[in-house]
Parts: structure tokens; sequence; C-alpha cells
């Protein structure tokens, strides 16, 4: 069975120029923090979410609604809100990753298909069958901590379907418990649906020399001839110990497009690229390059070679945990 | 070094020299025209700017001898052309040819902005918004252009085609081939 590419987007034009480019579903969210990716400029009104599905339909193309933050106490309705409108505008399935949510959405909207976000964390089959059981999950996003053996024994352990990241951004904290950004901001992706607010980041330039801030912290300064540093704590870059280094993450991004046929083999259903708060010009690109891969792997040709490096976040690519070499 | 996602033309000093002695008064004015038509004929990338509808944005070209403030106003757009490095709440520079590629969704901002070939300053959010707002238009700023030009049309099209294949700069919104 071919893997599907599931693509991101942030906006209706990025929705179109990802179908157009060959996505078999596209994942994108409301304009509001029920999604884990609420910037300014992005994201869909209802009016936009309806006729995004209907444009992927006509294509042949699926739509993932993400409502994958964590409600508010008091406020459930917002996020309940969020998971009625996705089932209104006919969309395939909802990415949740609360308990509640998944409830909520299990009782009220049966024949709405369910998948587990990665914010969920499920990193094992036990947890996931679990899922499965209670709420009726039929996928699961798993985290960017796995190795492909790990992702083999999982699948060998559960009926529900996997879909891993294959580009773009790599978080390799516990996602959907991760605090970091909180401790800069106030604000964080599990709740706010915002690492790192643009609303806390600064950048300035001095002769070359620039400065990244988060909430009025330096985290990282580079030279006139180095790559522009990410703005979030974990690849920041931090004395310690009397040397300067990245303590948490270097700043580099996933790509494991040559991995594709190990992932096929270890069972994965869907191959997912990050990047929601990118253009439409990086949408066309990377999905043409993962549809190329995937349908070379279908016909039996080799892997076409990738062109994908020079827009990665930090110009620096890794195979992330998938080939695990810790430091 | 830093590796630029494309190779990004630059304006030529030759060209841009005389550009010092522009009067800046009647640009600002035909700028303004033209960001009011393009709002009228785009009203929903005002609307995705939210909060930061009022935000002054200094665009700065950084092979051209002066910087363009857009003030949004709501939808009523003004732009001034002034000489010098404008005051704003945010600014974005980079090479003439980086901007209008942005513009046209041929170049993607964050790789322009790893690889150093665009700088960003102030207020990354209301960058932000503009940038995401502005990708989602898919705009054609030419195309503008040619919608008021009636009989010059033609013609001014196939002097843009020209210049665009002579230069590398991308004046006009690239066509996406459905390929599947």
């Amino acid at each position: 069975m071919v893997m599907e590419i599931v693509c991101p987007a942030g906006t209706p034009a990025a929705l179109r120029a990802a179908v157009k480019a060959g996505a078999h579903t596209i994942y994108c969210g409301f304009a509001d923090e029920t999604n884990a990716r609420n910037f300014p400029g992005l994201n869909f009104d209802r009016s936009e979410m309806r006729d995004g599905v209907a444009f992927a339909h006509t294509h042949g193309a699926k739509v993932l609604v993400a409502i994958n933050t964590f409600p508010r106490a008091g406020e459930e309705v917002i996020w309940h809100r969020a998971i009625d409108d996705a089932a209104a505008s006919s969309a395939d399935a909802v990415i949740l990753a609360d308990l509640g949510l998944l409830n909520y959405a299990a009782q009220n909207h049966p024949d709405l298909r369910r998948h587990l976000s990665v914010q969920a964390a499920a990193a094992n089959a036990d947890v996931i069958n679990f899922y499965a059981e209670a709420f009726g999950v039929k996928r699961v996003v798993l985290p960017r901590v796995l190795s492909v053996p790990e992702i083999a024994e999982i699948n060998a352990e559960t009926e529900v379907e996997t879909e891993v990241f294959v580009f773009g951004g790599l978080c390799v904290m516990a996602e959907g418990r991760c605090s970091l950004s909180s401790y800069a901001t106030g604000l964080s992706p599990n709740m706010n649906g915002v690492c790192s607010p643009a609303s806390h980041v600064e950048y300035s330039d001095d002769q070359g020399v620039l400065d990244a801030r988060l909430g009025g912290y330096t985290i990282h300064r580079v030279g006139k001839n180095d790559p522009a540093p990410y703005p979030t704590l974990c690849k920041g870059c931090f004395n310690a110990s009397g040397k300067s280094s990245h303590l948490f993450e270097d700043p580099v991004s996933l790509n494991a497009e040559r991995l594709i046929p190990q992932l096929q083999q270890a069972g994965v259903a869907a191959l997912k690229i990050e990047g929601r708060q990118r253009s439409r010009s990086y949408v066309a690109q990377v999905v043409r390059n993962f549809r190329a891969a995937v349908d070379a792997l279908e016909a039996g040709h080799p892997l076409p070679e990738g062109m994908l490096a020079r827009l990665s976040e930090g110009q620096a690519m890794t195979t992330g945990a998938y080939k695990k070499t810790w430091r | 070094m830093p590796q630029s996602p494309v190779q990004i033309p630059r304006f030529p000093q030759a060209l841009a020299y005389p550009l010092r002695f522009m009067p800046l008064v009647p640009l600002s004015a035909s700028l303004t025209a033209y960001s009011r038509r393009i709002s009228k004929s785009h009203p929903e990338l005002f609307r995705r700017l939210g909060a930061h509808g009022h935000t002054r944005f200094v665009l700065d070209p950084t092979d051209l001898p002066f910087v363009m403030l857009l003030d949004p106003n709501g939808g009523t757009p003004r732009v001034t052309v002034i000489r010098g490095a404008g005051e704003g709440a945010a600014r974005i520079a980079g090479p003439l040819a980086a901007l209008l590629g942005l513009v046209h969704g041929a170049y993607d901002g964050d790789a322009l902005f790893f690889s150093r070939d665009l700088v960003i300053e102030g207020e990354t959010a209301a960058t932000l918004a503009l940038r995401n707002a502005v990708d989602d238009a898919e705009l054609d700023l030419s195309q503008e252009i040619l919608n008021l030009s009636g009989p010059l049309a033609n013609p001014l099209q196939r002097l843009l085609a020209f210049l665009e294949r002579r230069t590398g700069v991308c004046l006009t919104r690239p066509d996406e081939v459905e390929i599947w």
C-alpha cells in the first residue's frame, strides 16, 4: 500500500498548493488556541475550513483538523465547538491529544475519525491500545524520539495506524508536556498553541551579529557568516560549565527521506511533514519531493535525490532518533 | 557561510545610483494608490493581519537607496518612501528581488531568514502576520499593474516577461503546476 503523505497547511493558499503538489492528506487548524500552531496571520476560519475541505475532496485529498491543545478548565466549549465545526466541515478526521476531547468526539461525533496527536506523547503499544479501546482512535502520530526498530515493535503490537514525522522542525521533548516556552514567556504550545510565541521573539542585527531573544532573554547570538538562530529555548546556545553549546538540541531539522523504505517495512502508514508555519512555496517543494519518493518506492525505483537541505530550519539536517547516535 | 535557498539577484548599482535623486513624493503617492487597489482586490490580506492592522512596517530593499514605510491602516494602506533607515514597529530587509519573490510566493520566508538573505527586526509577531497574510493572498503585483494598463497591457506584459527572464527577478506569481 502506498504510504500516505500528510502535509501541513497554515493557510488556504498553502492547502491548495499542497493538494496541487500531490499531497494525499493535509492537516490544518482553526485560527485560535485550539491548535498547536496558533501563530499570527495563520490558520483557517470556519468558512475557509469548509472551502478547503471541499477543494481537497474535489481533488481526491483528505483533510485532518488539528485540535491538539489542552482545554483550559471552564473554557472547554471553545474546543468542543472546534470539534463540532470540524465535523460540520466534512473533515476526514480530527487530531486530538486531550482525553476529555477524545471522549467528547467519540460521544458526539462517533463517525468522525479520531487521530491521536503527537501532543499526547504516546510512545508505546500499551498506551496506544488504551486510546484505541477507550476512544476508538484509529491512528497515532508517534513522538519524534523513537528509532525505526522501536516503531516496528509498536506496529507489531497494535492495530492502530502509525504516522511518523519525516521532515521539518525537530522536537525531541515529551510533546504536550514541555514547559520550556512557558518558563520564558508564560505561553506554551500545550495550552496556548504557541511554542516560543512570536510576540515574545525579537531579533536584532548589529553589523551582521544577530541576537535572538525570547521573553527578553538572549538565547543565541551568531556571527554574520552563520545561519540565523532558531528562536526556541531548546535550540538555544548557552554558556555552562565553562563552554558555550546547544545544551538541549542542536539546531537541526529532521529529514528522514532516505529512511522511507525502512519506515515502510516497519509498518508505518503515513509520513508527516512538519511546517504549518511555513510558506506555500515550502509546502509545495517538500510535498513534491516526498510524493516522488513514495511513488518511486511503490514502483520499485530508486529514491530520487533529495533537494530539501536548503529549506531546513538551521540549515542542517538529521535523521533524528530514527537512527540514534546519542551524544 | 549560510546557504542561500536560491540565487537572489541584486539590483544593479549603476541603476540604483540615479534613484538617489528620484523625487519620492510622487513615488509614495503612486505606491499608496497601488496598495489601496490591492487592498480592494484582496481584503482578506488585511483581515489576516488581525491585531497588526495598524502596525507600521519598514520594508527595506537593501540594494535600493530608500525604504518604504507601510501603514496597513486597517485596510486603507499608506506607503511612504523615504531615504534613511525609517522608523516602524517591524523592519524587513533584504534585496528587492527577495522581497518580490516573497510577495509572489516563489521563496520561503523562513528559508531566506535562516540563510540571512532576509533580516527581520522589531515586532516579530507583526512581521509573521504580514508574511502569512501576503503568502495566503497569492498576490501578483504585475497583474495588478496590467489590470490598470488598458491597451498597453499586452506590450507591458511582454516587457515584464522579458525583464523577468533577463534578470531572474520574480515579477509575477509563478504558475502552480498541478502535477498529480
